[in-house]
């Protein structure tokens, strides 16, 4: 049959191959050839192959049985330098070196890092047409006439659709092809249109939002270009939609219906004239309809040796009739095929002819066959319909679900709605385009509906009994192959008591495997209506189909948001020096911040006491510019801030500061920080690192939903400044040298103030008294330009009296020193302020949000968790953060029930200035227990610790102004 | 994938939006004249139909506004979006499919 | 070759008319539902108990659930509810002679920042004083027990640590559904499917019977574990609930070797993954926004979560999406559920379990069946009433704010 002794059943003319190359492969070890436009599926069957895997938990031998996105068995693990895990050898093009293995229904994910790029592209179309066979290319074509912007895309590498799967020559479907192939011509010659091949639109999503995964290089082999990617994802906004998704064939189900060598008959045409495959010399071909006749026909003049066409209808049809007349070959009305033999592959079929009520009677016939091409109808391919909560519905005459209500900007065309002739999806192609352009706002010339021609009648064998009239011992008809549901195992479960259809399915496993049920779904609907003599499947109710259509890569859906792209990190202006310092960073937010700075040799408890010292002895300096900054403007910005923190105001002056605690409306501590008053109507607002954003938008969202009459307009600044905090005793010798023009003295320039001033450097700058430390400090904002610039005037500044920088580490150490808390630290959104032993800062004057909260019953209860500092007993023991607090006498035994806990500790320290370890904690009614001991839970070891006020480092203060 | 359509900039992808709980609830005006129960229902309990559900949103990654969509809650269907100082049109709730599956 | 799972039983239920009245009706045949038939049968013997459910049993969020089960819990109260759910899962396959396939194959909660390992400090501390069976494992036993996890110092988020219940897992969530039903049909509750509840019979405030689309049930209780539909049913009954629906996605792969040893969450980095008996891994992450009871959601919170998946799990790359879907979860402001008396009289909710419910699902029964049995609270669900919305005393299980100065 071909020149091809490698390859037996390649046909020596035909298909859409080049076999002027040869492709050399690689499939379970074993070597192998084929052409470019194979895929692993054709090359193998032209090897006269068909056997795969075998069936995962039976061991049943397996073979190709579709051609396409259908087939339910054929898995490869395909090598590279990230092996595919797992992929249908039906879709998987071939490349020379590709080398695979075949499985038995379970992927092996390979360790090597995947180094493919993957990408995404965001469009905007006025119509989407999915699918482009007959009917989604004469909708394209028409949509396009129509001035519409249109993107067209195609699973498979090329369009044409079912055309492919056809005679080419003189005859219809000849002049279909040659027309489907004009049309991509002048499709691809439009501006406005664009055609993506190996295009699967897997997710449909609210608002015409469609999903699509380009396959862009996995053809290519070792000849992909680098730095292109592998797949791209597209996210798709079209106007409208046309579906012109075709139809899935479906398999019949009959004793030992898996044996390799029984295909679709769909598949089997496309073999044919797609790949110049035939994939068997001696066939026997069962149908329901008039579909299969062609694959006959197609079998036939490729030399095949066709036994006999069984149907399943008593009477021949005219395309039968023509069909036996032409060839010769028998035609077996009102027949099926009941059996299989064979061993590794199928050798013969058996058919008997059938009853009234579809049951085997009289006598049947052996055929000897290597190939039973089956056809039991087909299955609109109606995902994307349903995946929009489209309805379904039984369409009786077509033994199908077909799309049954509209949906908004979605236009049906071809075999999607159940139209299966060439004509009729030409027609309602070009209709469906021109409706989505004119729906899209464009002139369309709509043409009228097509009147569909009559469909041949179908005959369903949802199920051919098998040997006895006991459903139970049937359990070689598969309905699912690859989760080896079989009849058996659908009748087991109808018996259970169970009545749903989605019941059944999950008692069975049906329909998840890898194909999602494509072929095994509805039979399954059909089998279960056999088994109980319903009327049809239609009345078990439909399946809710869920993206996506096709499976789809992880690391295709993380495109490039991974590794270092995974998170934006975001940087100080001073990030650089802190990089060339050695510091150690610790992630906030997003935010990246120095944690410590160690000389060589140092750890970090060394590096953290040292930078401690430098800031209570002498002076330290840190980048604070993290710190979130939101500018208040507007006549109302007081009365606002007044509003929105729980102490008042409305009488802090410009020119000065004042620490503020917000609230949510549950009372509990959202946010603190300091709050400059720069001028009458302008303050800028502090906010912890990580809350800057979540700040930001709760302003905004009080001053637009609930007091839009204030005045008050909020701008993030956060990135505009950098900020210096120049701390401890010697930092006002450090700034009077920066700032000559300032006048630092205690009393000129006190705690709480801010100036603006010129550096010496000639670098504006806004300089604040703020302390976070306890000891003197100021901190020195300026432009983030010129951030890096004054960070080293700062160190130069500060050489004289060894000027330390130092990390968030140190800051805790000293903030919690002074009993400073930390919002999300220390507290954890059940705190109040009160709680944490602010009642100076919470207003008995005025309202503010959360202030309501405050008198429920739960949180005016005296033992409420309290911010209280710890002290370990022996003055020794680190208090690791996290650490539960149980009472004295408590015994730690969990195993006799749960042991009543106190509070836990927030933070832990060593102090250097005080020399023991401390922590800051929360314990119910902890102010009342002040000087009481309890005890901490480290690890599984009791601590005695002794309870105090939360400032333990110079409670009276005498430090802040130097 | 929502399409929402900002009284200000148009319509847009929701991953341009957040969320913001129901519409039409005004803060009380003298909180502290209200008991535990009425402070309650003004905290925590927030309609939550199946159906068509006034509620906020705001356009966080464009014009950072406020404004009020009309969405129904099974459908998703956006029925109308306004200004928060315009009234809550009356809208009709979306089509529902017939014969869904449950 | 693979082994199939255990074969289910041949007989599961009947398929019963609703009489005209029942003891107890259970509005929401889910696996709360179920359970607390179960539990009202078996614990204290009531039988003459219907299970309304409006679609199926066990297909809802039961059925859409990515079954992990775990008691590591913040405060006292939640994990006191959970952990005895983990001690009743432990024998419920024995109890119901069911394999509902329960494997304690540990969970990983990973912390990627230090306040994530303050709080796991805090919650690992806890839970052992609690009695809950909780460690604290450094970058390095993280290793052993899940070699396939990312833990290079060099990510974005590098894992720092993590804390791990060993006895956590995972279920199959249609074999714990169908093994609770069984259990109560053959105690001679009545599950009836395709019924749905439409409205309730009071009489002076107090509930006597539900209105549905079979008809009138009289009822002495009735219970409501409807999840999702919660606040619609409440509505019905008039009263609100503080609770928001949204819509929360989940997705299988295609089968695997076994490769995932044990379950994976991760706040920060935010999703969570285990690898079922078949060998599909099964992952979830956070809610959509928006109120939602569509059973669907947006692909760009799926999207997130892929990349999420492939930066902790590098091996995962070439796994395939193969199928998402949604549930609707009942969310309180808390993030904790409501169980107990309604403002209604014999009108009792179990809801707002949010993303919790399935690990809960004996627990949540065997409280709720004590509720409905006596009208009065059970010491594990006492806490959990409506009343703490307007006292304040809210058991706040999301965890510490991941803000620092």
């Amino acid at each position: 049959m071909t020149g091809r002794p490698d390859q037996p059943a390649r046909l020596p003319h035909g298909g859409r191959i080049d076999r002027t190359t040869t492709l050399r492969f690689t499939l379970d070890g074993r070597e192998l050839t084929g052409h470019p436009g194979d895929t692993v599926a054709s090359a193998l069957l032209a090897h006269g192959l068909t056997g795969v895997a075998p069936s995962p938990y039976r061991g049943r031998p397996r073979g190709i049985v579709g051609a396409g996105v259908e087939d339910p068995g054929a898995l490869l693990r395909v090598e590279g330098s990230c092996a595919e895990s797992m992929l249908p050898a039906t879709t998987v093009e071939l490349y020379d070196g590709l080398r695979a293995t075949t499985l038995s229904g379970r992927g092996r994910l390979d360790p090597t890092p995947d180094l493919a790029v993957y990408d995404k592209k965001y469009v905007h179309t006025d119509v989407l047409v999915v699918g482009a066979g007959p009917a989604g290319l004469a909708a394209a074509a028409a949509a396009s006439r129509a001035g519409a912007r249109v993107l067209l895309v195609e699973d498979r590498p090329d369009t044409g659709g079912a055309l492919l799967a056809t005679a080419p020559g003189d005859g219809p479907e000849g002049a279909a092809l040659t027309w489907a192939t004009a049309t991509r011509t002048a499709l691809d010659a439009e501006p406005e249109v664009r055609v993506l091949t190996r295009t699967c639109a897997f997710g449909a999503y609210d608002g015409n939002y469609v999903l699509a995964l380009q396959r862009r290089t996995d053809h290519l082999g070792a000849a992909a270009p680098a730095g292109v990617s592998r797949q791209r994802l597209w996210h798709i906004r079209a106007r409208q939609v046309v579906l012109a998704t075709g139809a899935h064939p479906r398999p019949l189900v009959f004793a030992d219906n898996d044996r390799p060598g029984v295909m679709l008959a769909h598949a089997v045409s496309t073999y044919l004239h797609h790949y110049g495959v035939l994939p068997g010399r001696r066939a026997v071909v069962a149908t329901t309809d008039d579909s299969a006749y062609a694959t006959a026909a197609d079998l036939a003049a490729a030399g095949c040796a066709v036994a006999a066409v069984v149907d399943s209808r008593p009477e021949l049809t005219d395309t039968a009739r023509e069909f036996r007349d032409r060839t010769g070959v028998p035609v077996r009305t009102g027949s099926a095929v009941t059996a299989t033999s064979g061993t590794d592959r199928i050798d013969g079929v058996a058919v008997r002819p059938l009853d009234a009520a579809g049951l085997p009677a009289g006598p049947g016939e052996e055929l000897p066959c290597e190939l039973l091409a089956v056809s039991g109808g087909w299955s609109p391919v109606v995902h994307l319909h349903s995946q929009r909560q489209g309805a379904l519905r039984w369409d009786a005459d077509l033994a199908a679900f077909v799309p049954g209500t509209a949906v908004d900007g979605q236009h049906l065309a071809g075999a999607v709605r159940g139209t299966y002739d060439t004509a009729g999806c030409l027609a309602e192609g070009a209709r469906a385009g021109a409706l989505a352009a004119s729906a899209a706002g464009l002139p369309a010339t709509v043409p009228a509906p097509h009147r569909p021609q009559a469909p041949a009648p179908v005959r369903p064998l949802w199920l051919v009994p098998g040997d006895g009239d006991d459903p139970a011992a049937w359990d070689t008809h598969f309905v699912d192959l690859p989760r080896e549901v079989t009849v058996a195992d659908l009748h087991r479960a109808a018996g259970t008591g169970m009545r749903g259809a989605e019941h059944i399915k999950r008692y069975t496993t049906l329909g998840t495997a890898h194909d999602q049920g494509r072929t095994s779904g509805v039979n399954a609907l059909g089998v279960l209506a056999a088994l109980r003599g319903a009327d049809s499947p239609g009345a078990l109710g439909t399946t809710t189909y869920r993206a996506p259509y096709t499976p789809v890569a992880f690391v295709a859906l993380a495109g490039r948001e991974t590794g270092a792209l995974f998170d934006p990190a975001r940087r100080t202006a001073l990030h650089e020096g802190h990089l060339a310092r050695g510091a150690v960073f610790e992630d906030v937010g997003q935010w990246k911040r120095p944690r410590y700075h160690p000389r060589p040799g140092e750890d970090m408890d060394a590096a953290v006491a040292r930078e401690c010292r430098a800031a209570r002895e002498g002076v330290a300096f840190m980048d604070a510019s993290t710190l979130g900054k939101i500018e208040l403007r507007g006549a109302d910005a007081g009365e606002f801030l007044n509003r929105v923190y729980t102490n008042g105001f409305k009488k802090l002056r410009p020119g000065l500061a004042r620490y503020g605690v917000m609230c949510g409306e549950d009372g509990m501590i959202f946010d603190d920080g300091v709050t400059l008053r720069l001028a009458d109507d302008r303050y800028l607002m502090t906010t912890t690192t990580g809350n800057a954003a979540a700040v930001l938008d709760r302003l905004e969202e009080w001053l637009q939903t609930e007091w839009p009459e204030l005045d008050v307009t909020c701008t993030s600044v956060t990135e505009q400044w950098a900020t210096v905090a120049v701390v401890g005793p010697r930092s006002r010798d450090v700034v009077a040298r920066l700032a000559p023009g300032l006048d630092v003295g205690r009393e000129a320039f006190p705690f709480m103030a801010v100036r603006e001033t010129v550096l010496a450097c000639g670098v504006p700058a806004r300089i604040c008294r703020i302390s976070f430390s306890g000891e003197l400090a100021y901190e020195i904002n300026v432009s983030a330009w010129y951030g890096q610039a004054v960070w080293d005037r700062v160190e130069e500044a500060g050489r004289p009296e060894g000027i330390t920088p130092y990390g968030t580490e140190a800051m805790h150490v000293l903030r919690a020193e002074k009993g400073f808390l930390i919002v999300g630290q220390d507290t954890d959104g059940t705190v109040t302020p009160l709680d944490a032993g602010m009642e100076w800062v919470v207003s008995r004057h005025k309202d503010f949000i959360g202030k309501r909260s405050l008198s429920r019953p739960d949180t005016v209860r005296a033992d409420r968790r309290h911010l209280v500092a710890l002290i370990p007993a022996d003055r020794r023991t680190r208090l690791p953060e996290g650490t539960q607090i149980v009472d004295r006498g408590v015994p730690l035994t969990p195993q006799d029930g749960p042991v009543p806990m106190l509070g836990h500790i927030t933070s832990g320290y060593h102090s250097p200035a005080l020399g023991h370890p401390f922590a800051l904690a929360l314990l119910a009614g902890g102010r009342d227990r002040i000087g009481d001991e309890v005890v901490a839970v480290v690890g599984d070891t009791p601590v005695p610790v002794v309870v105090s006020s939360p400032v333990l480092y110079d409670p009276e203060g005498t430090r802040r102004d130097g | 994938m929502l399409q929402l359509t900002c009284p200000w900039c148009g319509p847009r992808d929701e991953t341009e939006f957040h969320h913001g709980g129901q519409a039409h609830v005004a803060r009380p005006a003298d909180p502290a004249a209200l008991d535990d129960r009425e402070w309650a229902a003004y905290l925590f309990f927030r309609d939550n139909p199946a159906g068509p559900f006034a509620e906020r949103w705001v356009h966080s990654l464009g014009c950072r506004r406020w404004f009020h969509a009309v969405r129904d809650t099974v459908t998703y269907a956006v029925l109308a979006t306004y200004r928060p100082d315009e009234p809550r049109p009356g809208v009709a709730a979306a089509a529902r499919p017939e014969g869904e599956s449950r | 070759m693979s082994t199939p799972l255990p074969e289910h039983p041949a007989h599961l239920w009947r398929t019963p008319d609703p009489r005209s009245s029942y003891d107890v009706v259970i509005v929401g045949g889910g696996g709360h539902g179920l359970a607390t038939a179960h539990y009202l049968a078996s614990v204290h013997g009531i039988t003459n108990v219907a299970v309304l459910e409006k679609g199926w049993l066990g297909g809802g969020n039961m059925a859409r659930n990515t079954t992990i089960i775990r008691s590591n819990y913040l405060w006292d109260e939640t994990t006191a509810l959970y952990e005895y759910a983990l001690k009743l899962w432990e024998t419920l396959p024995g109890e119901l002679d069911y394999d509902v396939m329960f494997s304690q194959r540990g969970v990983l909660n990973l912390a990627h920042t230090l306040q994530d390992v303050r709080d796991s400090a805090r919650r690992v501390g806890a839970n052992r004083l609690n009695g809950v069976d909780s460690h604290w494992l450094e970058p390095e036993e993280i290793a052993e027990v899940c070699p396939i996890l990312n833990t290079s110092p060099r990510s974005r988020y590098p894992v720092l640590g993590a804390t791990y219940q060993p006895r956590a897992g995972i279920a199959k969530h249609d074999h714990v559904a169908w093994a609770l039903a069984r259990s109560a049909d053959a105690h001679g509750i009545d599950l009836i499917q395709g019924c749905e509840v439409t409205g309730f019979v009071t009489d002076d405030g107090r509930v006597t019977g539900v209105e549905t689309t079979r008809g009138r049930i009289h009822a002495g209780r009735v219970g409501l574990t409807v999840a999702g539909h919660s606040s619609v049913l409440a509505e019905r009954a008039g009263f609100r609930l503080p609770v928001q629906s949204h819509p929360l996605q989940a997705l299988v792969s295609e089968l695997h070797e076994p490769v995932h040893p044990t379950v994976v969450m991760s706040n920060h980095v935010h999703v969570y993954v285990s690898q079922a008996h078949k060998g599909e891994l099964v992952l979830g992450a956070g809610v959509d926004g928006y109120n939602g009871y569509g059973q669907r959601g947006a692909f760009h919170v799926i999207e997130r979560q892929m990349a999420a998946a492939v930066e902790l799990f590098p091996v995962f790359a070439r796994a395939h999406v193969l199928r998402t879907w949604g549930g609707i979860v009942d969310v309180t402001p808390d993030a904790s559920p409501v169980i107990g008396a309604t403002p209604l009289e014999n009108l009792f909710v179990n809801c707002g379990w949010g993303t919790g419910g399935f690990k809960a699902t004996p627990a949540a029964g065997w409280a709720f069946a004590h509720t409905l049995a006596t009208g009065a609270p059970h010491p594990l669900n006492a806490p959990f009433s409506l009343d703490r919305f307007t006292t304040g005393a809210l058991i706040d299980e999301h965890g510490a704010a991941a803000v620092a100065h």
